[in-house]
Formats: structure tokens, C-alpha cells, sequence
């Protein structure tokens, strides 16, 4: 069984280090998008299309199938490469992003793009849909679990905070935020800009299960995600404490690749770093 | 005020749940949000027809559009309905990115829209509604004249497919139109026919046109006059089909001239068929407490001021 366990672990990690390779040469090739904010969030979002969501790229619409909401949309990047590779679309279309005619919007267009699940860019709106989404799925007796990611920034905004009240007020069991606790927004240290910490009390006044991991460590995202699918009679949300630009050296940690694409040069030292093909 | 017509007032509030009861019925997918306003919008009744569809989300109008963007996602009918300052502007982004972007079937429907909303004063008074909502692409705008067709639009919401926004008001219209009056949604309603002029007008205002368009009679101009009570998709053709047959237009509307029916009648008048164009509506300020019908007067929207913009447009065609 470790052993297996190990093996599984390797495979998603090598699959993040794909996603890193995409994201870097869509960003590149778009010479603009948010590099930062997907790498940061790769291994989380490597974990929930490779290993937890119940999806069906043959049947994107498939009624049952869990629903992923990136609501910090500017990390879209990530999620494509995770949704090509997952054969929702051919990964060639990776480099249209940024494009004009592209399905791959600069940030995340409900009905554009197979697999994506909600209109996200303003920060805050994706957990409110979720709600909704997880209301529906009860109605209708669905098992079915919504995901949505948050950027750590985002929690600086109002509707997260009226959204964290009403999915506990409902006691969403089913409907699980992740925030992507890399520490930085576009324009500096999220401490520094509005001070969030401490975040985890702040959830848990507000009525959630809340679970804090290493956002890099798929040991601790995959028991993370467990805890959270077998907490009943309230939502959870997972505080994965994240290196903005991970994986990236020269990326890491600094506030500039929020919002900026790698140049030539910067994109063949980070592909080295990251290992695999030249470009 | 001679002018004033023999009509009962009735709540739109009533018959909009009255309309929301039938379709909950009709429609097992449809679910009803409210903010800490299911009572003053009677949409208490439906959760009390339907336990556990209906859905109050209390002072967080951000997330009910949001709420209402997922039930949408996940294929339910979802009416999101509050007072309209909280639907519209307070909210305008959730809507614009989550709702009208990604062209989900939800409906809005507001109360307390206008300066009918009458003490309360300005704040709550949302005159700028429509302006809002008729920008966003995909979003459908319905502004119905009274009672009757405040539930006939709800009816006719349920069936359009795509984000739809419709407002009505705190206080009791007069009913002007009847039951089986037909309601076609981007489809203007002729309520009254005349070649001399045209009134083109919506909610509250297709009675004042009305009382205008009888004492018109009286000194010798017959006044047509237009329901629009779809703002948008525009009826154009029955615009047109004025401007070509009449020759002269007033559009009246309980709501800012910028950007509204007025400013969209003008906009598909002055480019299918110019003629002179006069439009009643708050001049870009804010309202006050007061009562609704004394406010309208004030704030320029009483039949007399109708009449004088008839003969005054009337006077500007080309000889």
C-alpha cells in the first residue's frame, strides 16, 4: 500500500511539473497573464483533476459530475493546462490563450471553455456561486461536492465573507473552498496590504471546518481532502500555504509575476529548472 | 385632478406572487432568493406553498447573485427578488461577471424601484435602474405597467431563456390593463391608437399617458400610446411604425432620462425615422421623501406636463 501511495504521489507530481511547463509557455506566448498564481496553485489543482474531482471530459455537462470553480480567475492558466491535459480540449490550444478567437479567455468564461465551470476575474464572486451550486445539488439529492479555490488577496473582499456566513448557515457539507495562501496579491504581502491572519479563526467564527496544510505537499493535500469530503454538517475550507511562483526559482516568492508573463530568457531558465524538454 | 381615471389601484408585489405561486407549481426547477425582504415582496408565500425553495439569504445581496448564478449553473430556474437599489447598482458587478457574462437563466425581479417608493426618500428611490440593467449585454430589462401585467411578465420571465431583469414598485398602481390583455415580452403594447402623436411610456406612466391622451382628445390631437413595457430586446418596429404614422414622440418613464426608455426610444427613433422627440423622466437628481403620486408631479411626470410635451412636440414637426 506505501508503496503504491508513493508511486501516486511521484505520478502527480510529475504532472504538476507538466502543468508549471504549460503555464510558463502560455504565459510566455501570450506575453502577458498570471504565471505567479498558477504556480502557486498547480500541485492543489493537479490533486483535485488527477486525483479527487468526478469528471468526464467526454461528457463536460454530465449532471453528476463534481463541479470546480477557479474562483480567483486570474490563475486560469493552471486550470486550462490541468483541463487539457485531463483531454477536455486538445493541449496545442494551450498556446491560443490571451488570444483573439480563443476559447481560452484571460480569465475563466462559463460555456467558452469545456470544463470550466464559472465566469471568474473580479475577485470574490466564485464561493456565492458555489452556494448555489451545492443548494441545487441538495434539492435534487445529488452526492456530488462543489470545489472552489480562492486566492488568499480575494479574502480581502466583502462577498467572500457574506458567502462564508451563508454556507454555514446552510451547513454545505458538500461544498468544500480551498484558498490558495500564497502569501502575495498584485500589489504586494497580503499583510502588508490588508492584514488577513489570523485567517483560520476568521473561517472558523464564521462556522467552518478548517483544515491548514502545506498547499505544495501532496501527502498532506490528499488527507486534506479526505478530512474535508468526511466532515458532516458544515463546510470546509483548506488554508494551503502556498509559494507564490513555486517551482520557479527565480519566481518565487516575488510580487512582479503576479500579473507578468516570463520573457525568452526567462522561460528557458525556468523550464530548465523545472526539467523536461527544451523548448 | 380631472385627469385623474376611474381606475382601481392594486399591488404589483401581490401579483407577482401570485404568479410566483402558479409557476412554482408549473416549473419544479424554480427556487426564489430573497434578502431579508420575503415579506415586503410576498415571496414568503411561495416558501410557504414550497418549503425549502425558497431561500433567504438575508442583508448580502452579493452572494444572493451569486447564489443565483449557481442554482442557474446547476439548471434551476432561480428568481432573485429584493428591492431594486439592492439588485441592481448595489450589486451590479456580481451580476455583470457571474450572471449576464456567462448568460444564465436567472431572473431578477425588484419592488421599491422609482420614486413611487415614496417616504422613504432618496436612497431607497432607484432611478437608475434601468440605465444599468439595459447596458449588460444579454440582459433582458421589463418595466410592467401595473398588477395584471406584473404577473403576466413574471409568467412570460419563466419562459425567456437567458438573465432577465424586471421591476415594479412599493406602491399600488392604478390597473389599467385587464387579465386577458395579450403580453408579449419585446413587444410594445398598443393601449390606445391616435395619429397625431405618440406617447410611448411603461410602468406607472402608461396611466398618466392615458388620463393625457384623453384630455389631448378633448382640445383635437389623438395621442397613440405605446406600453414599452419591454425595454429591451427594444421593440423597434412599433417605434418606427410611431415615429413613420404620428410624427412625434414623448416618452415618459418613472426613472432617470439618462439611459432608459426614453433614452432608447430616442436612440431607435433618431436612426429608423427622426422626428421630434420629447422625454419625461428625472432630470439627473436624486428624489426625496414624499408622497409617490405628489413626487411624480413634482419631479416633472404628471399628465399636465405630458399634454404640454405633446403639444410641444407636436408643434415641432416639420410643416
Amino acid at each position: 500500500m506505501e508503496a503504491a501511495e508513493a508511486e501516486r504521489i511521484r505520478t502527480l507530481e510529475e504532472t504538476a511539473r507538466l502543468l508549471r511547463r504549460h503555464v510558463l509557455e502560455m504565459t510566455h506566448a501570450a506575453d502577458s497573464g498570471h504565471a505567479g498564481g498558477s504556480l502557486s496553485a498547480a500541485d492543489l489543482i493537479t490533486a483535485l483533476y488527477f486525483h479527487e474531482l468526478r469528471i468526464d471530459p467526454k461528457r463536460p455537462q454530465w449532471e453528476d459530475r463534481d463541479r470546480f470553480i477557479l474562483s480567483k480567475g486570474h490563475a486560469c492558466p493552471v486550470l486550462y493546462a490541468a483541463l487539457a491535459e485531463r483531454g477536455f480540449f486538445p493541449t496545442e490550444e494551450l498556446l491560443t490563450l490571451r488570444q483573439i478567437g480563443s476559447r481560452l479567455q484571460g480569465h475563466p468564461e462559463l460555456g467558452t471553455t469545456p470544463g470550466v465551470e464559472a465566469c471568474a476575474g473580479a475577485e470574490g464572486q466564485g464561493l456565492s456561486v458555489g452556494i448555489g451550486m451545492a443548494l441545487a445539488a441538495r434539492l435534487d439529492h445529488k452526492p456530488h461536492r462543489i470545489w472552489v479555490m480562492l486566492g488568499d488577496g480575494e479574502n480581502d473582499s466583502g462577498q467572500v465573507w457574506e458567502a462564508a456566513m451563508c454556507a454555514a448557515h446552510y451547513k454545505l457539507d458538500n461544498l468544500i473552498a480551498v484558498v490558495d495562501r500564497n502569501g502575495i496579491q498584485q500589489e504586494g504581502r497580503t499583510e502588508e496590504i490588508m492584514r488577513l491572519e489570523p485567517l483560520s479563526e476568521k473561517w472558523k467564527a464564521f462556522g467552518w471546518h478548517v483544515i491548514e496544510i502545506n498547499g505544495h505537499d501532496f501527502g498532506q493535500i490528499l488527507e486534506a481532502f479526505s478530512e474535508a469530503k468526511a466532515t458532516k454538517g458544515r463546510p470546509t475550507v483548506i488554508i494551503a500555504k502556498t509559494i507564490k511562483g513555486k517551482g520557479v526559482s527565480f519566481m518565487e516568492g516575488v510580487v512582479k509575476f503576479h500579473g507578468t508573463a516570463p520573457t525568452d530568457e526567462e522561460l528557458a531558465r525556468a523550464l530548465k529548472e523545472l526539467g523536461g524538454p527544451a523548448p | 385632478m380631472i385627469l385623474r381615471g376611474p381606475w382601481k389601484a392594486e399591488s404589483q408585489r401581490a401579483y407577482f406572487a401570485k404568479a410566483l405561486i402558479e409557476l412554482g407549481r408549473e416549473r419544479p426547477d424554480l427556487v426564489v432568493i430573497g434578502a431579508d425582504t420575503t415579506h415586503s415582496l410576498k415571496t414568503a408565500d411561495f416558501g410557504k406553498e414550497y418549503p425549502g425553495r425558497l431561500y433567504n439569504l438575508g442583508i448580502a445581496e452579493q452572494n444572493m447573485m451569486g447564489v443565483a448564478a449557481g442554482f442557474a449553473a446547476a439548471g434551476k430556474l432561480p428568481f432573485a427578488c429584493t428591492y431594486s437599489v439592492f439588485g441592481t447598482a448595489h450589486v451590479y458587478n456580481i451580476i455583470r461577471q457571474s450572471i449576464a457574462y456567462p448568460k444564465l437563466n436567472v431572473k431578477i425581479c425588484c419592488s421599491h424601484a422609482g420614486l413611487t417608493v415614496g417616504a422613504d426618500g432618496a436612497t431607497h428611490q432607484m432611478n437608475e435602474d434601468i440605465t444599468l440593467m439595459r447596458a449588460l449585454p444579454n440582459m433582458a430589462v421589463v418595466v410592467p405597467a401595473d398588477g395584471p401585467e406584473t404577473y403576466k411578465a413574471a409568467k412570460a420571465a419563466a419562459t425567456h431563456a437567458g438573465p432577465l431583469y424586471m421591476r415594479f414598485s412599493r406602491m399600488d398602481f392604478p390597473t389599467v390593463t385587464e387579465a386577458h390583455d395579450p403580453f408579449v415580452l419585446g413587444q410594445a403594447s398598443l393601449v390606445r391608437e391616435g395619429s397625431d402623436v405618440t406617447i410611448v411610456a411603461n410602468g406607472i406612466m402608461v396611466s398618466r399617458a392615458l388620463q393625457a391622451a384623453e384630455a389631448l382628445a378633448k382640445s383635437g390631437l389623438e395621442a397613440r400610446v405605446l406600453n414599452l413595457h419591454t425595454v429591451k430586446p427594444l421593440d423597434a418596429a412599433a417605434l418606427e411604425a410611431a415615429a413613420r404614422e404620428t410624427g412625434a414622440i414623448v416618452a415618459a418613464e418613472e426613472h432617470t432620462i439618462m439611459g432608459g426608455l426614453g433614452s432608447a426610444v430616442a436612440e431607435a427613433v433618431s436612426e429608423l425615422y427622426p422626428v421630434p422627440v420629447a422625454r419625461l423622466g428625472v432630470r439627473d437628481r436624486f428624489g426625496e421623501s414624499g408622497e409617490g403620486e405628489k413626487l411624480l408631479d413634482k419631479y416633472g411626470l404628471s399628465a399636465v406636463q405630458l399634454i404640454k410635451a405633446a403639444h410641444d412636440v407636436v408643434a415641432r414637426k416639420a410643416k
